[in-house]
């Protein structure tokens, strides 16, 4: 039973080891091999649930001290694992080569990641999660409260651990299934930037929330981070299409939360188990690429009635153009379907616009006419996509005046025009002969 | 029995001048091409400057694609994303001249390249443009004339420096294309022949084809049927002259893409139309005259003239209206220039920022045409004596050529062939009266006998006579030719008499023959040091001699050849315009604007984004898909015309058609200046940028040899481009756009912030942990 398993994963690391150098091959964008770094060897059992997970879904997960000294994600200029988890929120440094600027690295050569933040937050956590567009609250002690939504337990508490249920609307993040039952959340809030496009809340906190430290006394001063303005969980999708979470507790991945029960205040639905199992597997699916990741192959043109591309168009050509669009399933590829793919006929802007049609089996296409403008086109299909990696083609294509010989010769309104001169020339030959030699 | 002698000796004599006459071309076309070879012996066989690139380039793809490709030719690796249609908007003349060579070589087994070819084109065409001299002089003044004038157009700095080895422009082909143009002109005056009105048409469609210089042509020779027509000097011949160039050339002219329909359509050209009315009507006023009485003559002028002056009112109000309802008034900003020198300075900063259409200064005449300045004078006071059709054309061409080249440096090339034929003219005049004095005293003294004497002297006279009587063909007024003729039958004794009188003392003779001869000598002299030294630089390869040898400076090819070799072949290189032509060239790689400089607003958004700090320009380029910017850098070896020098020009455009873009933000007071005096927003520009970025690593202090100064802002970081190549003397630096950040940062940045909280919240826990203050 293991054995063709093993063969299997053997085949696949094999038929990616030429694509290592970026991290998700073009076949396979899936992640294969996690680093996960801890803060102590015993959040292996006690987050052993989302750890099996990932092992189950394939990954191949190694586990690592966050200060071990043997820590490398690099060796001879090559990436060795193709997602990296940061479960150890408290570490100052980490162990071996690694550095804040070794995990950007790591991330802008277009590997996933995923951090988690607890109360106690490093500087190092803070930074890495400041690069990335998510700026945890400065105050160091702070941590969100929620004195509306938080989760009923036996005991009053402090209002810390808080059931959130504001999730990002999108399929693709999250998966088909509605998640249901709330997710139980402790830890320090974040904010983003709103001008900032690449980063998405994944889980906000509810509009009663802030952020403060519970044993103090509120101030009369408003805390620094209220509202919907705390973000929980964010997701980055850099330009790249490396993808990042960043989440601001490290227990909502625990075998306790996992397994918790969970009612929201001032609710009366108790459910048995919270969301926090399914949120969090739907959302590492997203992280390692298991969905939401196109390809677009195939872009073709031609003119109408051919099938070759030629190198450069005529003004006023009728073209034909093409473009496959393939989404990954988490095993294979299959069609994407979708009534928003545009093609751009494209020069410093676009002259033509047009929505691409679907066969449903990934093929877009459309036709139109080269405008009556000559220069260097571009063939441009940009398509962003909440969730989606986002496509952006371009292909650079002339486009040239009418030659010579390509005008009309006789142009039936300058008929008169021809009569004349020729009558003039054969009025001018008689006259020269009877001029001549008419004497 | 004498008579026949002499005569046989006369024909002898005449058959020996040809041949000697035939000789000397032969050398004046070997010297005009080897005099232009210094350029391939002192640095090598290459293309120089920047259109000759352009050319070049052209001249290969006709070679490789034929004609009708090269017709139909849209190029779209320039003025990215617009694109060229070259094949439109090129003089093809040069181009498909050096193609013709370049296939006739071929096609006889001389495998010679391209290039080769191109680069000798200029040469050669020198060759025929100073026999094309001789035979226009020739037509003016006579076979000694146009030897010497066609010696000194052989040599003439003015010319050398458009036509040495390897500078293949248009200009090359085009002088010869003018001056053959005059010479068919004037061969038609003199002969009234249709044979040469035809061909005159053809050389006309030539010239058409080369250079937009044309319409010098087809505006002097109207002026100069006007100045017959009013001096009362029309005559058939000069209808048969001017007519048919008219209709043929006009036609032709019609068929060349980039002319069109501007042959008819645009100012330039309706001197030429206005002239041809002006002439039928003279032609009819001539034939009415012969065919009625005076009386009814005058009748009938009186009568024409009021209707006429009625209708010719009417005319030029419509003409007039047509021309001012166009913006620029029907002329287009370039030979508006001609006429208003201080337009394009006013109006066009891109024709102005070129150099060689600034108007010149008084050196750079004694430059380009040295003793011949002095000349001319003399030429034009020959030409009066006596004024022929011929001599007044040559008169009036010196005249305006003096005019235009006093607008645009560029048009001294006009002037050159000009001065060369006063020049020739002047000095064989002068020649002639002298040798004539010093043989008329040699013959007087060593040949005693009077009657011997007399009849050698009226032998050589009359000998002088008939060939100037042969030659007066040309020459308009009967009454002369007779009057000569009556001369020779005169007797000996009156015309001894005269010549007498016409002699000067020996002496004076033999001094003046001797100094005209170390004029001639200067004039070699200096034009052979303009041909070696002045003119022969490729300006692609410098070199210069200091204390420790010759230092060769090859920056251009190298940066060229690393774009070639390291980039993509679709990748846009930004440049300023004048290194458009070299990168299509030499590199391979589209360009976003080049040295045919037809979409002023391309080049201003280039000029913005230049004068633009970093980010702006970052945005601009990118737009424009490009993924290089190139700038010429001469602070280093003090290589004075680069991009920093040209960067008011940039500022100057860019702030014509944006105009967020303002010249007084650049300067300090009304001065330009790149050192800690300069302004934030010259400190803080792309150009500045790009141009000193490390600079400061060369010498510890950042001193620009070319400004002389210390450089304002040393030690700066690019946010937008990172440097991907320098050529050794940095004269071409070659940056590469970032790509925009995979991620987008957040607000605060944590090291900072906590290292001062830890500091100032001694009651966190965090710190008392140990902790890296540096991290």
């Amino acid at each position: 039973m293991a054995a063709p398993k093993f063969a299997f994963l053997l085949l696949n690391l094999i038929s990616i080891l030429p694509l290592l150098v970026s991290s998700f091959s073009v076949d396979r964008p899936t992640d294969r091999r996690i680093l996960v770094l801890l803060d102590d060897l015993s959040l292996k059992s006690s987050h052993s649930l989302f750890f099996s997970s990932l092992k189950s879904r394939g990954f191949d997960l190694d586990f690592k001290l966050a200060d071990d000294p043997a820590i490398a994600v690099k060796r001879y200029g090559q990436y060795m694992y193709d997602g990296l988890i940061l479960l150890s929120p408290s570490t100052e440094r980490f162990g071996g080569s690694l550095d804040v600027e070794g995990v950007l690295d790591f991330v802008d050569s277009g590997h996933d990641l995923i951090v988690a933040a607890d109360a106690n937050a490093s500087d190092l956590i803070r930074n890495i999660a400041a690069e990335c567009g998510v700026d945890f609250d400065e105050d160091p002690s702070a941590v969100v409260v929620d004195h509306s939504s938080y989760a009923v337990s036996e005991t009053e508490g402090d209002h810390t651990l808080i059931a959130a249920d504001d999730f990002i609307q999108s399929d693709v993040i999250l998966g088909n299934k509605k998640i249901e039952a709330p997710v139980l959340f402790k830890g320090i809030g974040h904010s983003l930037n709103p001008a900032n496009s690449m980063v998405l809340k994944a889980l906000s906190a509810s509009p009663s929330s802030y952020s403060t430290n519970p044993s103090s006394k509120l101030s009369s001063q408003p805390p620094s981070l209220y509202g919907t303005a705390i973000s929980l969980v964010s997701v980055v999708q850099a330009r790249n299409a490396a993808r990042i979470m960043i989440s601001g507790s490290l227990d909502m991945f625990s075998n306790r939360l996992f397994r918790a029960g969970v009612q929201k205040s001032g609710s009366l639905n108790k459910y048995e188990k919270s969301g926090n199992e399914q949120f969090i597997t739907e959302l590492s699916k997203w992280i390692f690429h298991e969905r939401g990741h196109l390809k677009a192959v195939n872009l073709r043109h031609n003119k109408v009635g051919e099938s070759e591309e030629p190198s450069m168009y005529r003004i006023n050509d009728d073209l034909e153009f093409s473009v496959e669009i393939f989404e990954w399933s988490g095993s294979s590829w299959v069609p994407h379907v979708s009534k928003d793919v545009q093609v751009q006929f494209y020069m410093m802007s676009p002259y033509v616009l047009k929505t691409l049609s679907t066969n449903g089996k990934g093929l877009y296409h459309t036709s139109f006419k080269v405008p009556d403008v000559y220069g260097v086109f571009q063939f441009k299909v940009e398509y962003q996509k909440l969730g989606y990696t986002s496509l952006s083609l371009s292909k650079q294509i002339p486009v040239r005046p009418f030659k010579h010989n390509e005008y009309e010769r006789f142009i039936t309104t300058a008929f008169p025009y021809y009569g004349a001169s020729f009558s003039m020339m054969a009025g001018f030959f008689i006259f020269s002969g009877v001029y001549l030699y008419n004497k | 029995m004498a008579a026949q002698e002499t005569s046989q000796s006369a024909t002898f004599r005449h058959a020996f001048g040809n041949v000697l006459s035939f000789a000397v071309l032969l050398l004046i076309g070997v010297m005009a091409f080897s005099i232009r070879l210094f350029s391939v012996i002192k640095y090598e066989s290459v293309i120089h400057e920047f259109d000759p690139y352009f050319n070049y380039r052209v001249t290969q793809f006709l070679t490789k694609s034929g004609v009708y490709d090269f017709w139909n030719w849209f190029d779209d690796r320039t003025w990215y994303p617009l694109g060229r249609v070259i094949g439109g908007t090129v003089y093809p003349g040069l181009t498909l001249t050096a193609g013709t060579l370049w296939w006739i070589l071929n096609s006889i087994n001389i495998p010679l390249s391209v290039e080769t070819v191109c680069v000798f084109t200029a040469p050669v065409f020198s060759a025929f443009a100073s026999w094309a001299t001789y035979l226009l002089t020739k037509e003016i003044k006579g076979a000694g004339a146009g030897l010497t004038a066609a010696a000194l157009l052989a040599m003439v700095p003015s010319y050398i420096s458009r036509s040495v080895a390897g500078s293949y422009d248009n200009e090359a082909v085009a002088i010869f294309a003018l001056i053959f143009t005059f010479y068919l002109y004037i061969k038609t005056l003199n002969t009234g022949s249709l044979f040469y009105a035809t061909l005159n048409a053809i050389a006309y469609f030539y010239m058409v084809c080369s250079w937009g210089g044309y319409t010098f042509i087809i505006n002097l020779i109207p002026m100069h049927v006007l100045l017959c027509i009013v001096t009362g000097r029309y005559s058939p011949r000069l209808y048969i002259a001017y007519a048919p160039l008219v209709v043929l050339g006009t036609l032709l002219a019609a068929l060349v893409p980039v002319v069109g329909f501007n042959a008819v359509m645009t100012s330039e050209h309706f001197a030429s139309f206005l002239v041809f009315i002006i002439i039928h009507v003279v032609a009819l006023v001539y034939y009415i005259k012969g065919i009625l009485t005076p009386q009814m003559f005058k009748v009938a002028v009186t009568l024409v003239v009021s209707v006429g002056m009625v209708l010719c009112v009417a005319v030029l109000a419509v003409l007039i209206a047509l021309v001012a309802s166009s913006p620029t008034k029907g002329w287009s900003g370039r030979s508006l220039s001609l006429l208003d020198p201080t337009y394009a300075s006013k109006y066009i900063p891109i024709i102005a920022s070129v150099s060689e259409h600034q108007p010149p200064t008084w050196p750079s005449y004694f430059m380009d045409i040295n003793v011949l300045a002095f000349l001319v004078p003399a030429g034009i006071i020959a030409c009066f004596l006596p004024l022929s059709d011929a001599s007044s054309f040559a008169v009036l061409y010196i005249v305006t050529s003096v005019y235009f080249s006093g607008v645009m440096v560029r048009l001294m090339l006009v002037l050159a062939p000009a001065a060369c034929i006063m020049s020739g003219i002047a000095l064989s005049e002068a020649f002639d009266v002298f040798t004539r004095s010093i043989k008329f005293h040699l013959v007087g003294t060593t040949q005693n006998p009077q009657d011997n004497a007399g009849d050698a002297t009226k032998v050589t006279q009359n000998d002088v006579k008939s060939e100037k009587s042969e030659d007066t063909v040309k020459e308009r007024s009967s009454r002369k030719s007779k009057k000569d003729k009556e001369n020779i039958e005169k007797p000996s004794l009156v015309s001894r008499v005269e010549k007498r009188l016409l002699v000067l003392p020996l002496e004076t003779s033999v001094m003046a023959v001797f100094l005209l001869v170390l004029l001639g000598a200067f004039y070699v002299v200096h034009c052979v040091w303009a041909a070696a030294e002045a003119y022969s630089a490729p300006s692609i390869v410098l070199t210069s001699r200091s204390h420790d040898g010759l230092h060769v400076f090859d920056d251009f090819r190298e940066a060229y050849a690393w774009l070639s070799h390291n980039t993509e072949v679709d990748d846009k290189v930004a440049s300023w315009w004048d290194y458009g032509y070299q990168t299509t060239a030499m590199a391979n790689r589209t360009v976003i604007v080049d040295n045919n400089t037809w979409n002023n607003t391309h080049i201003a958004t280039v000029g913005t984004a230049m004068s633009s700090p970093e980010k702006a320009a970052w945005d601009i380029f990118n737009s424009l898909d490009v993924k290089y910017v190139l700038v010429v850098f001469g602070g280093l070896v003090g290589y004075p015309s680069d991009d920093i020098n040209k960067f008011l020009w940039m500022v100057r455009i860019g702030g014509g058609v944006f105009p967020h873009i303002k010249e007084p933000d650049y300067l300090r007071d009304g001065q330009y200046r790149i050192d800690s005096q300069a302004t934030p927003t010259m400190l803080n520009s792309l150009m500045y940028k790009l141009s000193y970025f490390r600079f400061v690593e060369t010498d510890g202090r950042g001193y620009d040899r070319v400004r002389n100064t210390e450089i304002g802002k040393k030690h700066f970081k690019l946010t937008h481009f990172e440097e991907v190549f320098t050529t050794h003397h940095w004269m071409v630096r070659i940056y590469k756009l970032k790509s925009p950040r995979n991620r987008i940062r957040g607000k605060t940045k944590r090291s900072k912030s906590s290292l001062q909280k830890s500091g100032t919240s001694p009651s966190s826990k965090r710190s008392t942990r140990k902790r890296n203050p540096w991290q």
